[in-house]
Protein backbone atom coordinates (compact mmCIF):
# COMPACT_ATOMS: atom_id res chain seq x y z
CA UNK A 1 0.00 0.00 0.00
CA UNK A 2 0.66 3.42 -0.44
CA UNK A 3 1.94 5.79 2.27
CA UNK A 4 -1.19 8.01 1.50
CA UNK A 5 -4.67 7.19 0.46
CA UNK A 6 -5.38 10.42 -2.17
CA UNK A 7 -7.25 8.93 -4.20
CA UNK A 8 -9.59 5.67 -4.92
CA UNK A 9 -7.76 5.32 -8.27
CA UNK A 10 -4.43 4.72 -6.46
CA UNK A 11 -5.36 1.55 -4.64
CA UNK A 12 -4.57 -1.69 -6.90
CA UNK A 13 -7.43 -4.22 -6.67
CA UNK A 14 -4.78 -6.44 -3.78
CA UNK A 15 -4.51 -3.07 -1.83
CA UNK A 16 -8.51 -2.58 -1.69
CA UNK A 17 -9.70 -6.43 -0.83
CA UNK A 18 -6.33 -6.37 1.70
CA UNK A 19 -8.28 -3.00 3.15
CA UNK A 20 -12.64 -4.82 2.80
CA UNK A 21 -11.38 -8.18 4.27
CA UNK A 22 -9.28 -5.94 7.64
CA UNK A 23 -12.22 -4.26 8.06
CA UNK A 24 -14.54 -7.60 7.69
CA UNK A 25 -12.21 -7.99 10.42
CA UNK A 26 -12.16 -5.22 12.61
CA UNK A 27 -16.43 -5.16 12.47
CA UNK A 28 -16.14 -7.32 15.33
CA UNK A 29 -14.85 -5.18 17.14
CA UNK A 30 -17.89 -2.49 17.56
CA UNK A 31 -20.09 -5.37 18.37
CA UNK A 32 -17.98 -6.45 21.82
CA UNK A 33 -18.27 -4.56 25.40
CA UNK A 34 -14.34 -3.72 25.30
CA UNK A 35 -14.05 -1.38 21.70
CA UNK A 36 -10.67 -0.70 21.85
CA UNK A 37 -7.59 -2.18 20.32
CA UNK A 38 -3.71 -1.02 21.45
CA UNK A 39 -2.52 -1.28 18.19
CA UNK A 40 -1.87 2.67 17.55
CA UNK A 41 -1.00 3.57 20.91
CA UNK A 42 1.22 6.45 20.84
CA UNK A 43 0.48 7.46 17.09
CA UNK A 44 -1.36 11.03 17.13
CA UNK A 45 -3.77 11.60 14.07
CA UNK A 46 -4.48 15.16 13.25
CA UNK A 47 -8.58 15.94 11.66
CA UNK A 48 -7.80 19.06 9.74
CA UNK A 49 -11.13 19.74 8.46
CA UNK A 50 -11.73 23.27 6.32
CA UNK A 51 -15.25 22.52 5.64
CA UNK A 52 -17.84 21.31 7.70
CA UNK A 53 -18.48 17.87 7.97
CA UNK A 54 -20.69 15.53 10.37
CA UNK A 55 -20.60 11.88 9.64
CA UNK A 56 -16.43 11.76 8.29
CA UNK A 57 -15.08 13.55 11.12
CA UNK A 58 -16.97 11.89 13.82
CA UNK A 59 -16.11 8.75 11.90
CA UNK A 60 -12.50 9.42 11.53
CA UNK A 61 -11.73 10.45 15.46
CA UNK A 62 -14.19 7.32 16.17
CA UNK A 63 -11.94 5.10 14.42
CA UNK A 64 -8.56 6.64 15.73
CA UNK A 65 -9.97 6.51 19.42
CA UNK A 66 -11.33 2.85 18.84
CA UNK A 67 -7.51 2.18 17.65
CA UNK A 68 -5.98 3.64 20.76
CA UNK A 69 -4.00 6.65 19.03
CA UNK A 70 -4.04 10.20 20.00
CA UNK A 71 -6.61 12.26 18.16
CA UNK A 72 -6.20 16.45 17.41
CA UNK A 73 -9.35 18.04 16.16
CA UNK A 74 -8.93 21.10 13.99
CA UNK A 75 -11.77 22.66 12.01
CA UNK A 76 -11.16 25.89 9.85
CA UNK A 77 -13.17 28.01 11.99
CA UNK A 78 -12.08 29.32 15.39
CA UNK A 79 -8.31 28.70 13.95
CA UNK A 80 -5.82 31.01 12.51
CA UNK A 81 -6.87 29.71 9.12
CA UNK A 82 -9.44 32.86 9.62
CA UNK A 83 -6.41 35.20 10.69
CA UNK A 84 -5.52 34.16 7.28
CA UNK A 85 -2.73 31.54 7.47
CA UNK A 86 -1.92 29.19 4.83
CA UNK A 87 -2.19 25.92 3.94
CA UNK A 88 1.06 25.42 4.04
CA UNK A 89 2.24 26.93 7.09
CA UNK A 90 -0.95 24.84 8.91
CA UNK A 91 0.69 21.55 7.74
CA UNK A 92 4.18 22.48 8.81
CA UNK A 93 2.29 23.28 12.39
CA UNK A 94 1.23 19.93 12.19
CA UNK A 95 4.22 18.83 11.25
CA UNK A 96 6.10 20.27 14.11
CA UNK A 97 3.59 18.56 16.55
CA UNK A 98 4.68 15.34 15.34
CA UNK A 99 1.18 13.93 13.47
CA UNK A 100 1.60 10.41 12.11
CA UNK A 101 -1.18 10.65 9.97
CA UNK A 102 -3.09 13.96 8.71
CA UNK A 103 -6.84 13.49 7.42
CA UNK A 104 -7.84 16.45 5.45
CA UNK A 105 -10.97 18.00 4.59
CA UNK A 106 -10.65 20.60 1.99
CA UNK A 107 -12.74 22.93 -0.45
CA UNK A 108 -10.24 22.76 -3.07
CA UNK A 109 -9.63 20.00 -5.11
CA UNK A 110 -6.06 18.75 -4.52
CA UNK A 111 -5.12 19.87 -1.40
CA UNK A 112 -4.39 16.71 0.40
CA UNK A 113 -2.34 15.92 -2.92
CA UNK A 114 -0.36 19.03 -2.24
CA UNK A 115 -0.27 18.65 1.15
CA UNK A 116 1.70 15.25 1.48
CA UNK A 117 4.69 17.12 -0.53
CA UNK A 118 5.21 19.41 3.43
CA UNK A 119 4.58 16.96 5.88
CA UNK A 120 6.11 13.53 6.87
CA UNK A 121 3.44 11.63 7.79
CA UNK A 122 0.44 10.00 6.17
CA UNK A 123 -2.23 11.75 4.58
CA UNK A 124 -5.62 10.98 3.89
CA UNK A 125 -7.96 12.98 2.17
CA UNK A 126 -11.68 12.78 3.63
CA UNK A 127 -12.92 14.91 0.56
CA UNK A 128 -11.44 17.34 -1.10
CA UNK A 129 -13.52 19.99 -3.46
CA UNK A 130 -15.34 18.31 -6.08
CA UNK A 131 -12.66 15.73 -6.71
CA UNK A 132 -12.14 12.73 -4.63
CA UNK A 133 -13.33 11.25 -1.02
CA UNK A 134 -11.92 7.46 -1.09
CA UNK A 135 -12.97 6.48 2.40
CA UNK A 136 -16.41 7.15 1.13
CA UNK A 137 -16.08 4.83 -1.80
CA UNK A 138 -14.07 1.99 0.71
CA UNK A 139 -17.14 2.07 2.67
CA UNK A 140 -19.68 1.86 -0.31
CA UNK A 141 -17.68 -1.27 -1.71
CA UNK A 142 -17.73 -2.70 2.02
CA UNK A 143 -21.12 -2.66 2.57
CA UNK A 144 -22.31 -3.64 -0.87
CA UNK A 145 -19.68 -6.69 -0.38
CA UNK A 146 -21.94 -7.49 2.61
CA UNK A 147 -25.12 -6.97 1.66
CA UNK A 148 -24.52 -8.40 -2.10
CA UNK A 149 -21.81 -11.16 -1.34
CA UNK A 150 -19.40 -9.32 -4.03
CA UNK A 151 -18.83 -7.21 -6.24
CA UNK A 152 -17.41 -9.00 -9.25
CA UNK A 153 -19.77 -8.12 -12.23
CA UNK A 154 -22.65 -6.40 -10.11
CA UNK A 155 -24.14 -3.30 -11.78
CA UNK A 156 -23.90 -0.90 -9.58
CA UNK A 157 -25.88 2.18 -10.70
CA UNK A 158 -25.28 6.06 -9.01
CA UNK A 159 -27.51 8.51 -9.81
CA UNK A 160 -27.94 12.36 -9.19
CA UNK A 161 -25.25 15.20 -8.95
CA UNK A 162 -21.95 13.71 -10.55
CA UNK A 163 -20.48 17.20 -11.63
CA UNK A 164 -20.06 17.98 -8.02
CA UNK A 165 -20.06 14.60 -6.52
CA UNK A 166 -16.34 13.27 -5.29
CA UNK A 167 -18.41 10.62 -4.09
CA UNK A 168 -19.17 9.30 -7.56
CA UNK A 169 -15.96 9.86 -9.03
CA UNK A 170 -14.16 7.49 -6.05
CA UNK A 171 -16.70 5.29 -6.31
CA UNK A 172 -16.69 4.31 -10.18
CA UNK A 173 -12.46 4.37 -9.99
CA UNK A 174 -12.43 1.69 -6.77
CA UNK A 175 -16.01 -0.13 -8.59
CA UNK A 176 -13.92 -0.47 -11.95
CA UNK A 177 -10.85 -1.89 -9.96
CA UNK A 178 -13.20 -4.44 -8.06
CA UNK A 179 -15.05 -5.73 -10.93
CA UNK A 180 -18.50 -4.23 -10.73
CA UNK A 181 -20.29 -2.28 -13.87
CA UNK A 182 -21.10 1.53 -12.85
CA UNK A 183 -23.39 3.17 -15.08
CA UNK A 184 -24.36 6.91 -13.95
CA UNK A 185 -27.62 8.79 -14.15
CA UNK A 186 -27.75 11.79 -14.40
CA UNK A 187 -28.92 15.19 -15.90
CA UNK A 188 -26.36 16.19 -18.74
CA UNK A 189 -25.61 19.52 -17.00
CA UNK A 190 -24.55 17.68 -14.10
CA UNK A 191 -22.21 15.56 -15.58
CA UNK A 192 -18.22 16.19 -15.57
CA UNK A 193 -17.17 16.86 -19.23
CA UNK A 194 -14.50 14.47 -18.97
CA UNK A 195 -17.12 11.84 -18.23
CA UNK A 196 -15.91 10.02 -20.98
CA UNK A 197 -12.60 8.97 -20.17
CA UNK A 198 -14.30 7.13 -16.76
CA UNK A 199 -14.32 3.33 -16.16
CA UNK A 200 -18.26 3.53 -16.71
CA UNK A 201 -21.60 3.78 -18.40
CA UNK A 202 -23.33 6.99 -18.98
CA UNK A 203 -27.24 7.11 -19.42
CA UNK A 204 -29.77 9.98 -18.66
CA UNK A 205 -32.76 7.86 -18.66
CA UNK A 206 -33.46 6.12 -14.65
CA UNK A 207 -36.00 4.01 -15.70
CA UNK A 208 -34.72 2.24 -18.38
CA UNK A 209 -31.98 1.58 -15.54
CA UNK A 210 -33.07 0.35 -12.65
CA UNK A 211 -34.43 -3.25 -13.43
CA UNK A 212 -30.96 -3.90 -14.36
CA UNK A 213 -28.93 -3.03 -11.09
CA UNK A 214 -28.20 -4.42 -8.33
CA UNK A 215 -27.20 -1.25 -5.73
CA UNK A 216 -28.86 2.08 -6.54
CA UNK A 217 -26.54 4.99 -5.12
CA UNK A 218 -28.27 8.56 -4.78
CA UNK A 219 -26.07 11.29 -4.58
CA UNK A 220 -26.95 14.71 -2.74
CA UNK A 221 -27.94 17.54 -4.96
CA UNK A 222 -25.37 20.13 -4.13
CA UNK A 223 -27.14 23.24 -4.09
CA UNK A 224 -24.38 24.60 -1.78
CA UNK A 225 -21.40 24.38 -4.94
CA UNK A 226 -24.32 25.58 -7.76
CA UNK A 227 -23.76 28.51 -9.35
CA UNK A 228 -25.74 28.41 -12.20
CA UNK A 229 -28.96 27.29 -12.80
CA UNK A 230 -28.06 23.09 -13.60
CA UNK A 231 -31.83 21.93 -13.68
CA UNK A 232 -35.04 23.49 -14.00
CA UNK A 233 -36.85 23.18 -10.56
CA UNK A 234 -36.23 21.09 -7.97
CA UNK A 235 -40.08 19.35 -8.55
CA UNK A 236 -38.87 18.54 -12.24
CA UNK A 237 -35.37 17.26 -11.08
CA UNK A 238 -36.87 15.33 -8.48
CA UNK A 239 -39.91 14.33 -11.30
CA UNK A 240 -37.00 12.72 -13.16
CA UNK A 241 -33.89 11.43 -11.29
CA UNK A 242 -35.59 11.21 -7.69
CA UNK A 243 -36.17 7.68 -6.04
CA UNK A 244 -39.53 7.88 -5.29
CA UNK A 245 -41.69 4.56 -4.51
CA UNK A 246 -43.34 3.99 -7.74
CA UNK A 247 -39.51 3.82 -9.25
CA UNK A 248 -38.22 1.68 -6.08
CA UNK A 249 -40.86 -1.13 -7.43
CA UNK A 250 -39.13 -1.46 -10.61
CA UNK A 251 -35.72 -2.51 -9.03
CA UNK A 252 -35.14 -6.09 -8.62
CA UNK A 253 -36.55 -7.42 -5.56
CA UNK A 254 -33.25 -8.16 -3.87
CA UNK A 255 -31.37 -4.65 -5.17
CA UNK A 256 -30.17 -2.17 -2.47
CA UNK A 257 -30.61 1.14 -1.86
CA UNK A 258 -27.46 3.41 -0.89
CA UNK A 259 -26.86 7.37 -0.17
CA UNK A 260 -23.53 8.90 1.52
CA UNK A 261 -25.40 11.43 3.37
CA UNK A 262 -26.33 13.90 4.37
CA UNK A 263 -29.68 13.38 2.54
CA UNK A 264 -32.50 16.15 0.95
CA UNK A 265 -35.59 13.99 1.39
CA UNK A 266 -38.20 14.05 -1.20
CA UNK A 267 -35.77 15.44 -3.43
CA UNK A 268 -33.10 12.80 -4.48
CA UNK A 269 -34.79 10.15 -2.33
CA UNK A 270 -38.08 9.44 -0.61
CA UNK A 271 -38.55 9.45 2.88
CA UNK A 272 -40.25 5.77 2.62
CA UNK A 273 -37.50 4.71 0.47
CA UNK A 274 -34.54 6.10 2.20
CA UNK A 275 -36.32 4.20 5.39
CA UNK A 276 -36.61 0.79 3.76
CA UNK A 277 -35.12 -2.56 5.01
CA UNK A 278 -33.23 -2.46 2.04
CA UNK A 279 -32.22 0.85 2.41
CA UNK A 280 -28.01 0.71 3.83
CA UNK A 281 -28.68 4.32 4.77
CA UNK A 282 -27.72 3.65 8.53
CA UNK A 283 -25.23 0.57 7.72
CA UNK A 284 -23.10 2.81 5.55
CA UNK A 285 -22.03 5.50 8.32
CA UNK A 286 -21.48 2.13 10.90
CA UNK A 287 -19.54 0.72 8.09
CA UNK A 288 -17.59 4.01 7.83
CA UNK A 289 -15.76 3.82 11.38
CA UNK A 290 -14.83 0.12 10.42
CA UNK A 291 -13.69 0.97 7.03
CA UNK A 292 -11.64 4.08 8.61
CA UNK A 293 -10.36 1.99 11.34
CA UNK A 294 -9.04 -0.35 8.57
CA UNK A 295 -7.35 2.53 6.67
CA UNK A 296 -5.49 4.27 9.50
CA UNK A 297 -4.47 0.82 10.81
CA UNK A 298 -2.80 -0.09 8.00
CA UNK A 299 -1.22 3.45 6.63
CA UNK A 300 0.05 3.60 10.42
CA UNK A 301 -0.09 0.05 12.14
CA UNK A 302 3.59 -0.91 10.86
CA UNK A 303 7.20 0.17 10.38
CA UNK A 304 7.07 4.16 9.62
CA UNK A 305 8.23 4.37 6.22
CA UNK A 306 11.23 7.26 6.63
CA UNK B 1 9.03 -42.40 6.29
CA UNK B 2 11.62 -39.58 7.42
CA UNK B 3 12.30 -37.84 3.71
CA UNK B 4 14.76 -35.50 4.53
CA UNK B 5 14.07 -32.70 1.04
CA UNK B 6 16.47 -31.04 -0.26
CA UNK B 7 16.37 -27.19 0.31
CA UNK B 8 18.44 -25.07 -0.68
CA UNK B 9 21.44 -24.75 1.74
CA UNK B 10 18.83 -25.81 4.40
CA UNK B 11 18.78 -29.33 6.15
CA UNK B 12 15.48 -30.10 7.22
CA UNK B 13 14.36 -33.29 9.41
CA UNK B 14 10.74 -34.13 10.64
CA UNK B 15 10.75 -34.42 14.30
CA UNK B 16 6.65 -35.54 14.31
CA UNK B 17 5.25 -36.95 11.67
CA UNK B 18 1.37 -37.60 11.17
CA UNK B 19 1.03 -40.35 13.40
CA UNK B 20 2.72 -38.83 16.12
CA UNK B 21 1.11 -35.37 15.84
CA UNK B 22 -2.27 -37.52 16.32
CA UNK B 23 -0.92 -39.31 19.61
CA UNK B 24 0.17 -35.53 21.04
CA UNK B 25 -3.12 -34.37 20.02
CA UNK B 26 -5.04 -37.69 22.13
CA UNK B 27 -2.84 -37.30 25.06
CA UNK B 28 -3.38 -33.58 25.39
CA UNK B 29 -6.88 -33.33 25.06
CA UNK B 30 -6.87 -36.60 27.84
CA UNK B 31 -4.78 -34.07 29.79
CA UNK B 32 -7.17 -31.31 29.48
CA UNK B 33 -10.09 -33.95 30.66
CA UNK B 34 -8.27 -34.51 33.74
CA UNK B 35 -6.66 -31.64 34.93
CA UNK B 36 -10.65 -29.30 33.82
CA UNK B 37 -12.04 -32.71 35.51
CA UNK B 38 -14.34 -33.29 32.64
CA UNK B 39 -14.19 -29.90 30.52
CA UNK B 40 -17.27 -28.77 31.76
CA UNK B 41 -16.06 -25.26 31.89
CA UNK B 42 -13.39 -25.38 29.33
CA UNK B 43 -13.39 -22.90 25.85
CA UNK B 44 -10.49 -24.09 23.52
CA UNK B 45 -9.37 -20.55 21.57
CA UNK B 46 -6.84 -21.28 19.01
CA UNK B 47 -4.59 -18.82 17.95
CA UNK B 48 -4.86 -18.44 13.58
CA UNK B 49 -3.92 -20.43 11.72
CA UNK B 50 -2.60 -23.50 12.78
CA UNK B 51 -3.55 -22.82 16.50
CA UNK B 52 -6.49 -22.60 15.53
CA UNK B 53 -7.02 -26.03 13.60
CA UNK B 54 -5.56 -27.52 16.24
CA UNK B 55 -8.14 -26.16 18.99
CA UNK B 56 -10.57 -27.42 16.44
CA UNK B 57 -9.48 -31.35 16.51
CA UNK B 58 -8.93 -30.94 20.01
CA UNK B 59 -12.22 -29.93 20.79
CA UNK B 60 -13.45 -33.16 18.28
CA UNK B 61 -11.34 -35.45 20.66
CA UNK B 62 -12.62 -34.59 23.45
CA UNK B 63 -16.25 -35.22 22.60
CA UNK B 64 -15.09 -38.46 21.04
CA UNK B 65 -13.73 -39.47 24.54
CA UNK B 66 -16.33 -37.80 26.92
CA UNK B 67 -18.97 -36.42 24.85
CA UNK B 68 -18.52 -33.38 25.70
CA UNK B 69 -18.74 -30.63 23.55
CA UNK B 70 -16.47 -27.80 23.84
CA UNK B 71 -16.96 -24.35 22.53
CA UNK B 72 -14.10 -23.73 20.06
CA UNK B 73 -13.09 -20.49 18.66
CA UNK B 74 -9.94 -18.28 17.77
CA UNK B 75 -8.20 -15.65 19.04
CA UNK B 76 -6.51 -13.22 16.56
CA UNK B 77 -3.48 -11.75 18.32
CA UNK B 78 -1.75 -9.16 15.20
CA UNK B 79 -3.64 -5.95 16.26
CA UNK B 80 -1.62 -7.09 20.21
CA UNK B 81 2.24 -7.79 18.75
CA UNK B 82 4.61 -6.10 20.30
CA UNK B 83 6.57 -6.54 17.02
CA UNK B 84 3.81 -4.36 14.66
CA UNK B 85 6.11 -1.68 13.95
CA UNK B 86 9.14 -3.80 12.92
CA UNK B 87 7.21 -4.61 9.83
CA UNK B 88 4.78 -3.06 7.29
CA UNK B 89 1.08 -3.89 8.67
CA UNK B 90 0.30 -7.43 7.87
CA UNK B 91 -2.97 -8.74 7.58
CA UNK B 92 -5.33 -9.83 10.09
CA UNK B 93 -6.36 -12.81 11.38
CA UNK B 94 -9.62 -14.16 12.22
CA UNK B 95 -11.13 -14.12 15.83
CA UNK B 96 -14.43 -16.35 16.16
CA UNK B 97 -15.47 -16.25 19.89
CA UNK B 98 -18.22 -18.74 21.25
CA UNK B 99 -21.69 -17.49 21.27
CA UNK B 100 -21.38 -17.72 25.30
CA UNK B 101 -17.89 -15.89 25.48
CA UNK B 102 -15.47 -16.47 28.04
CA UNK B 103 -16.83 -15.10 31.10
CA UNK B 104 -16.49 -17.43 33.78
CA UNK B 105 -14.77 -20.50 31.65
CA UNK B 106 -11.61 -21.70 31.25
CA UNK B 107 -9.86 -21.17 28.55
CA UNK B 108 -7.18 -23.29 26.77
CA UNK B 109 -5.39 -21.22 24.43
CA UNK B 110 -3.60 -23.16 21.56
CA UNK B 111 -0.68 -22.33 19.70
CA UNK B 112 1.69 -24.78 17.15
CA UNK B 113 4.83 -23.48 18.16
CA UNK B 114 5.60 -22.25 21.29
CA UNK B 115 9.03 -20.33 21.49
CA UNK B 116 9.81 -16.68 22.94
CA UNK B 117 6.20 -16.73 24.48
CA UNK B 118 5.22 -13.10 22.89
CA UNK B 119 2.95 -14.56 20.99
CA UNK B 120 0.96 -16.11 23.83
CA UNK B 121 1.68 -12.45 25.97
CA UNK B 122 -0.43 -11.05 23.28
CA UNK B 123 -3.01 -13.37 23.35
CA UNK B 124 -3.86 -13.22 27.00
CA UNK B 125 -3.58 -9.18 26.41
CA UNK B 126 -6.61 -10.24 23.72
CA UNK B 127 -8.58 -11.92 25.95
CA UNK B 128 -8.14 -9.44 28.40
CA UNK B 129 -10.13 -6.89 26.12
CA UNK B 130 -12.87 -10.07 25.58
CA UNK B 131 -14.21 -10.66 28.47
CA UNK B 132 -13.00 -12.46 32.34
CA UNK B 133 -12.21 -16.12 32.32
CA UNK B 134 -12.17 -17.81 35.77
CA UNK B 135 -8.32 -19.64 34.47
CA UNK B 136 -6.24 -19.31 31.25
CA UNK B 137 -4.21 -22.19 30.44
CA UNK B 138 -2.43 -23.25 27.21
CA UNK B 139 -1.69 -25.78 24.95
CA UNK B 140 0.90 -26.25 22.42
CA UNK B 141 2.27 -29.41 19.69
CA UNK B 142 5.41 -28.00 20.03
CA UNK B 143 7.71 -26.34 23.01
CA UNK B 144 10.93 -25.36 21.11
CA UNK B 145 12.19 -23.57 24.24
CA UNK B 146 14.00 -20.04 24.34
CA UNK B 147 11.28 -17.96 26.44
CA UNK B 148 12.00 -14.22 26.76
CA UNK B 149 9.01 -13.92 29.24
CA UNK B 150 7.66 -15.73 31.90
CA UNK B 151 5.26 -17.66 30.25
CA UNK B 152 5.12 -21.80 30.17
CA UNK B 153 2.75 -24.49 28.57
CA UNK B 154 0.25 -26.19 30.70
CA UNK B 155 -0.11 -29.13 27.82
CA UNK B 156 2.90 -29.73 25.51
CA UNK B 157 2.87 -32.08 22.45
CA UNK B 158 6.39 -32.13 22.37
CA UNK B 159 9.40 -30.87 24.14
CA UNK B 160 12.43 -30.11 21.29
CA UNK B 161 15.35 -29.04 22.24
CA UNK B 162 16.51 -26.49 19.26
CA UNK B 163 19.17 -24.05 18.88
CA UNK B 164 18.24 -19.88 18.11
CA UNK B 165 18.81 -20.45 14.70
CA UNK B 166 16.93 -23.46 13.91
CA UNK B 167 13.55 -22.71 12.54
CA UNK B 168 10.62 -25.11 13.73
CA UNK B 169 7.54 -25.35 10.53
CA UNK B 170 4.60 -27.22 11.57
CA UNK B 171 2.57 -28.59 8.68
CA UNK B 172 -1.48 -29.82 8.82
CA UNK B 173 -3.44 -31.48 6.44
CA UNK B 174 -6.02 -28.57 6.33
CA UNK B 175 -3.66 -25.96 5.72
CA UNK B 176 -0.60 -27.50 4.33
CA UNK B 177 -2.01 -30.89 2.67
CA UNK B 178 0.52 -32.58 4.69
CA UNK B 179 1.24 -33.65 8.40
CA UNK B 180 4.63 -32.88 9.89
CA UNK B 181 6.94 -30.88 12.01
CA UNK B 182 9.90 -30.04 10.66
CA UNK B 183 13.19 -28.59 12.38
CA UNK B 184 15.19 -26.65 10.07
CA UNK B 185 18.85 -25.68 10.20
CA UNK B 186 20.35 -23.23 8.06
CA UNK B 187 23.35 -24.48 6.88
CA UNK B 188 26.35 -22.43 7.89
CA UNK B 189 27.19 -19.64 4.87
Amino acid sequence: MNRHLISAGDLAKDDALLILDTAEELARVSERSIKKLPTLRGRTVVNLFFEDSTRTRISFEAAAKRLSADVINFSAKGSSVSKGESLKDTALTLEAMGADAVVIRHGASGAPHRLATWVRGSVVNAGDGTHEHPTQALLDAFSMRRRLGGLDGRRITIVGDVLHSRVARSNVLLLATLGAEVTLVAPPTLLPVAVGTWPCEVSYDLDAVLPKSDAVMMLRVQKERMNAAYFPSEREYSRRYGLDRDRFAKMPDDAIVMHPGPMNRGMEIAAEVADSPRSTIVEQVANGVTIRMAVLYLLLGGETVA
Amino acid sequence: MSESRPESRAESRAVLEGPDIHRALTRIAHEILERTKGADEVVLLGIPTRGATLARRLGERIEQFEGVKVPVGSIDITMYRDDLRLKPARPLGHTELPPDGVDGKIVVLVDDVLYSGRTVRAALDALNDLGRPTAVQLATLVDRGHRELPIRADYVGKNLPTAKSEKVKVFLQETDGREAVLLIKEAAK
